[in-house]
């Protein structure tokens, strides 16, 4: 089997993950987790430089990635397992008493890959700027990468992040937006339009990309590495991903509705079976 | 010592303290960087800055974008110390703080300047009274309110070594300097004077106030027992303690609304451990307003005529 075909086996695999960790606990995020499969794929499977044993919280020598949006661990949390951070049978600890697999991710635990706190909304680009700044001082040529919502930039906070990075020239920074156009409350453009959102990135000094295929795992690797080679000139760099939110279980994919809400026992069967088993086997 | 023996050798801000501790911190250790949200002259960050541009980062008015900043900083290893008013260090940014350093435990040293009525003229919008409470509530945090310039760098210092999330409150004025000579250490009561028949336990500015009334009740035949606590989390609990079962009658003294202070903290371990009387010198339950920093302690119950009477009826609930 190739890399990639074992890549693309690895996305069928994270979103069972991803339902049964859901289904297991009857609570958590299903839908943008689904929708960010590919890119939690793609970054930890082809793109990140990185060493899962032992962790090192400060990342030195090593990429670097905060999620923002917390909400979405489960995919998290999957790709993690099955990249060697800890063990997958660990997944079936999601969201329950006294696990290191908290509702939202933290490091107070001390689950390995985990190295903020995040879930209440808009504070991770801050975070990342924070460890680009000490790489810059260090002089350690690594990236930093970080995953945010298109809903969570309603927050304040990110555009405070926005221009300060900008304004710092921190140009080893690749910020991914989940743009799919979803929010607990609904469609973005009716709770609170983002606008014009890659004029905006633009106005703000960034280096700004769009990948129209956040759900083709091919293009988003492609994107990725594109996003590094843009790297070193000045400009943080943002990919705006076009995703769908619940991708590839026809129930839960499009709509705002499975944002966080857990399946019951016959749409979990469903789910299983659109999504077909993989030689990994679940946890 | 004896109360009568404590002298000022002049006056300077604490404020003052903290840039000249940051500098000389600096210099020890080059990871220990700085930020700023538009405030680097009022926090005396310059000295820093001047030595050493590239470690500073100027964020701009965005402190909740600084505290995340300062979080990743962290996390990759660095040494941050935030400067801004202890109104935007805190109630601004709470949230924040409380998910990217307290509950993350990052090494972050959250310094605030201008803290209480002491900040004057700008008002009640900039003087934030309750910053103690809502930083002691948060777990694993530290919180240190030195008392003049000389504790302000001392304790600047030693955070610097301490490895977590800390909270360093100090002011704006010009203010009696009295601890050149005096130890500092993380979580460790500070005894000024020893005494008999109450203990004043006093942070911040109201340290000075506190030696003077002290001063003034012992012309009257009352020994009062004087005790810096520059940090009210992690508590002395054991000095306290120990003042107490000796004196059994407290006065807390502090720049702070009554609620969720020094005063609470340490009526909560007195109420377990050894309940006794206990009077509040601070702030009860308002707002400030503009004036000049001695004319606002005077009338918000913060003067040496408020630990005074405080004094008195603590003693007269003892007997």
């Amino acid at each position: 089997m190739s890399d990639f075909s074992k890549l693309k086996e690895l996305s069928i695999q994270v979103r069972r993950d991803i339902v049964r960790m859901v289904y297991n606990c009857q609570s958590g995020h299903p839908g943008g987790s689904l929708g960010c499969t590919e890119f939690f794929v793609a970054l930890y499977g082809n793109v990140l430089k990185h060493k899962p044993k032992p962790f090192k919280m400060d990342g030195k020598g090593q990429d670097m990635f905060f999620l923002s949006n917390g909400h979405i661990s489960p995919v998290w949390y999957s790709v993690l397992a099955h990249t060697g951070y800890f063990e997958p049978k660990e997944l079936a600890t999601f969201r329950k008493i006294n696990s290191r697999l908290q509702g939202h991710p933290a490091t107070h635990e001390g689950l390995p890959g985990i190295r903020i706190a995040s879930g209440s909304l808009g504070q991770g680009m801050s975070a990342a700027i924070g460890a680009a700044l000490a790489k810059r001082l260090d002089g350690d040529p690594r990236w930093v990468f970080v995953l945010t919502g298109d809903g969570e930039l309603d927050e304040g906070q990110c555009w405070e992040a926005i221009m300060c990075a900008a304004h710092h020239k921190v140009d080893n920074l690749i910020v991914t937006v989940d743009w799919n156009g979803q929010q607990i409350d609904g469609p973005t453009e009716q709770v609170m339009s983002l606008g014009n959102l890659p004029a905006k990135w633009k106005a703000f000094g960034w280096d700004v990309l769009i990948l129209e295929k956040g759900n083709d795992l091919d293009a988003v690797i492609a994107m990725l590495r594109k996003a590094k080679r843009r790297c070193g000139k000045g400009k943080p760099v943002v990919i705006l991903m076009k995703t769908e939110m619940g991708y590839g279980i026809d129930f839960m994919q499009g709509t705002h509705k499975w944002h966080g809400k857990a399946p019951n026992q016959e749409q979990y069967e469903s789910a299983m079976g659109q999504l077909g088993t993989t030689s990994i086997g679940d946890f | 010592m004896n109360i009568n023996d404590i002298k000022s050798t002049g006056t300077k801000a604490t404020r003052d303290g903290f840039g000249q501790g940051l500098l000389e911190a600096g210099r020890q250790n080059p990871n220990i960087v700085g930020l700023t949200a538009d405030l680097m002259e009022s926090l005396q960050m310059q000295h820093f800055h001047k030595e050493f541009p590239e470690r500073f980062f100027q964020v701009g008015i965005a402190e909740a974008n600084m505290i995340g900043i300062a979080a990743g900083l962290a996390t990759a290893g660095k040494i941050p110390f935030t400067g801004t008013f202890a109104n935007f260090s805190t109630g601004r940014v709470y949230d924040q703080i409380r998910q990217s350093v307290a509950y993350s435990h990052k090494n972050v040293k959250i310094c605030a300047s201008h803290a209480g009525v002491t900040l004057g003229e700008d008002g009640a919008t900039h003087q934030i009274l309750e910053d103690i409470g809502m930083m002691r509530m948060l777990p694993g945090m530290v919180v240190i309110n030195p008392c003049d310039y000389h504790q302000t760098k001392a304790a600047t210092l030693a955070i610097a070594e301490y490895h977590g999330p800390v909270y360093l409150r100090f002011g704006r004025p010009a203010w009696a300097m009295f601890t050149e000579n005096l130890p500092f250490e993380i979580g460790k009561a500070l005894l000024l004077a020893s005494g008999t028949d109450v203990t004043i336990f006093a942070t911040g500015h109201l340290v000075w106030t506190s030696i003077e009334a002290a001063q003034e009740l012992a012309a009257q035949g009352i020994s009062c027992e004087v005790i810096n606590i520059h940090t009210i989390k992690p508590l002395d609990e054991a000095a306290i303690l120990d003042s107490v079962s000796k004196t059994r009658a407290v006065v807390v003294a502090e720049e702070h609304q009554r609620n969720g202070g020094l005063g609470d903290a340490i009526a909560n371990l007195l109420v377990h451990k050894l309940p006794v009387p206990m009077e509040y010198v601070g702030v009860n339950d308002s707002f400030g307003e503009s004036g000049k920093p001695v004319e606002l302690l005077d009338k918000y119950g913060l003067g040496k005529k408020d630990v005074v009477w405080a004094v008195k009826d603590v003693l007269d609930r003892k007997k």
